[in-house]
């Protein structure tokens, strides 16, 4: 792996560009879902003033050592996720920090954010957030059957764990992506990422006019712009891990953003249709459909 | 003269009113020692609030227009004037345009739109959602009920004005004013906040005393710590 002070730079500013790219993409979603609606929606710029004002309010009060470290740890698994993905196909630089097994530490970090915020938000002490991380928790768990069922296909299927190897197998056309080769993992991840992305029906971690916000019901000022910041950089390194995994990766930062806005964009298309499930709903949706699927894409590989 | 009713309400109240679950009581500790714990003192912060100077020059004039361009309502129906606010956020006026958004907890929240009458009982829970949102704060005042009581006035149960008890950043006049009026309302509060006027609550922690006074004057079952942080 290159370790250089000019990789290290050309990291910093392609965490630079997720960043705004996912603030971009949540107003230009926001906006899509108020068209919906019938309203014209909150401007484009708005993500950014959010975050200035939330990063300069004044007073602050904090609930302990955990209530700090929780909004950090769910940055570090935005980061992280980002860290240790391939963005760009055949750039070194734009290839992070990636390497053979990155496939398995992307999916830990996927999960390691939620479980800091859970610890943060615990300490936080209000009960809608022991709500939220109760049903977030539950809920990830079975997000992660039918993922990790589409992995281990991928797995079998390209015979590597490395994302980088597994975007240059699907080179060559479009005939050659996972969504043709392997359409059973592909789908059974789709649903998943439904989850993944938190919009309805399965919003109902955060589930706005329910448990008021869940977990960082207690979450303010500085705490929040953290974990604005974050929610920024995981949706596109969520979206960026979806576009490598089956959808042929991307050779310039043009493509990146073209596919991964219309992969966030298949949750928020399914956002607008459906209302919000109940926990055990979502919990048995998962565990049911997704899940048959997934075991499908690894037995016809047996 | 007083009537019966008066007469048992003052009788009620003679002393001071504490919730069972806030006495002081004796708690056995984990190594079987016996303390004290009196819940007003050990589970809430009794500090007082504190002025927060603003920045100086430009840093300041820019961060002014950030949360005048960001204001955050707290979804928290006060009175009547609250069935103003759903026609704000859907699309016949859609505030979202103006960068008002409604919050669901008031430690995100910078706007507080007391919306109409305030009982003394909703007085209360007002007061601490209006203490526990993050400094700077402002408040909206709708309706007529918060500037003399309107049509309460001389009800037994509602305040009559409203910045006696917290401070007010902008008065709606109506009863009730309609949603173009409370979009006005936001923003004349964006021209006082980008003016550099937005600073109630530093005028709340300079005059702390005499809001508590006004506000333990009315609200005679005084449960909750002086300032709720």
């Amino acid at each position: 792996m290159d370790y250089s002070l000019t990789k290290f730079l050309w990291t910093l500013l392609g965490l630079f560009i997720v960043t705004n790219w996912g603030m971009l993409m949540s107003s230009t979603m926001r906006r899509i879902i108020a068209r919906v609606s019938g309203r014209i929606g909150i401007p484009w710029y708005q993500p950014w003033i959010d975050l200035t004002k939330l990063y300069s309010l004044r007073s602050q009060i904090t609930h302990g050592t955990m209530f700090y470290l929780g909004p950090v740890f769910r940055l570090m698994g935005g980061v992280g996720m980002f860290l240790f993905m391939p963005m760009i196909f055949g750039s070194n630089l734009w290839s992070n920090y990636s390497f053979s097994g990155d496939l398995v530490l992307i999916l830990y970090f996927q999960f390691f954010g939620m479980l800091g915020m859970a610890l943060g938000a615990g300490e936080g002490g209000h009960p809608y957030s022991a709500i939220g991380i109760s049903r977030g928790l539950s809920q990830f768990t079975t997000i992660e059957v039918p993922m990790t069922l589409a992995v281990i296909s991928l797995a079998i299927q390209y015979d590597t764990l490395s994302i980088a190897k597994i975007v240059e197998a699907q080179q060559g056309g479009l005939m050659h992506w996972t969504l043709f080769t392997n359409p059973f993992a592909t789908v059974a991840a789709m649903l998943s990422l439904l989850g993944a992305f938190g919009h309805s029906p399965f919003n109902l971690v955060k589930a706005p006019n329910e448990i008021p916000i869940g977990p960082p019901t207690e979450y303010h000022g500085t705490f929040l712009g953290v974990l604005r910041t974050n929610s920024a950089i995981l949706h596109v390194a969520e979206a960026a891990l979806f576009m490598n995994l089956f959808f042929g990766g991307a050779s310039n930062w043009f493509e990146l953003i073209i596919k991964t806005f219309l992969i966030y964009f298949w949750s928020v298309f399914v956002g607008t249709v459906f209302p919000r499930f109940r926990i055990e709903q979502s919990v048995v949706w998962f565990l049911k459909w997704p899940t048959i699927i997934g075991i499908i894409a690894i037995i016809i590989y047996l | 003269m007083e009537r019966e009713f008066d007469k048992a309400i003052k009788e009620m109240y003679k002393e001071k009113f504490l919730a069972p679950e806030n006495e002081v009581r004796q708690v056995s500790a984990p190594d079987g020692s016996i303390i004290e714990i009196d819940p007003l003192k050990d589970y809430f912060c009794q500090e007082r609030p504190k002025e927060l100077k603003p920045r100086k020059g430009v840093v300041e004039d820019f961060l002014n227009w950030a949360r005048a361009e960001s204001l955050w309502v707290l979804g928290f129906g006060t009175g009547c004037g609250s069935i103003e606010i759903p026609p704000l956020v859907t699309p016949r006026f859609d505030m979202y345009r103006y960068g008002v958004q409604m919050r669901p907890t008031p430690r995100q929240s910078n706007v507080f739109v007391i919306s109409g009458y305030l009982s003394v009982k909703t007085l209360k829970r007002a007061i601490r959602s209006y203490e526990q949102m993050p400094s700077p704060k402002y408040i909206i005042a709708l309706g007529s009920c918060t500037i003399n009581g309107g049509m309460y006035w001389d009800s037994y149960n509602t305040i009559n004005r409203l910045d006696h008890y917290i401070p007010v950043d902008v008065y709606i006049a109506g009863c009730m004013p309609r949603p173009e009026a409370l979009l006005a309302g936001f923003g004349k509060l964006k021209e006082l906040i980008k003016s550099g006027q937005g600073e109630k609550a530093n005028e709340y922690a300079r005059n702390f005393d005499w809001y508590k006074a006004n506000q333990k004057k009315i609200i005679r079952d005084w449960n909750m710590p002086d300032y709720n942080w």
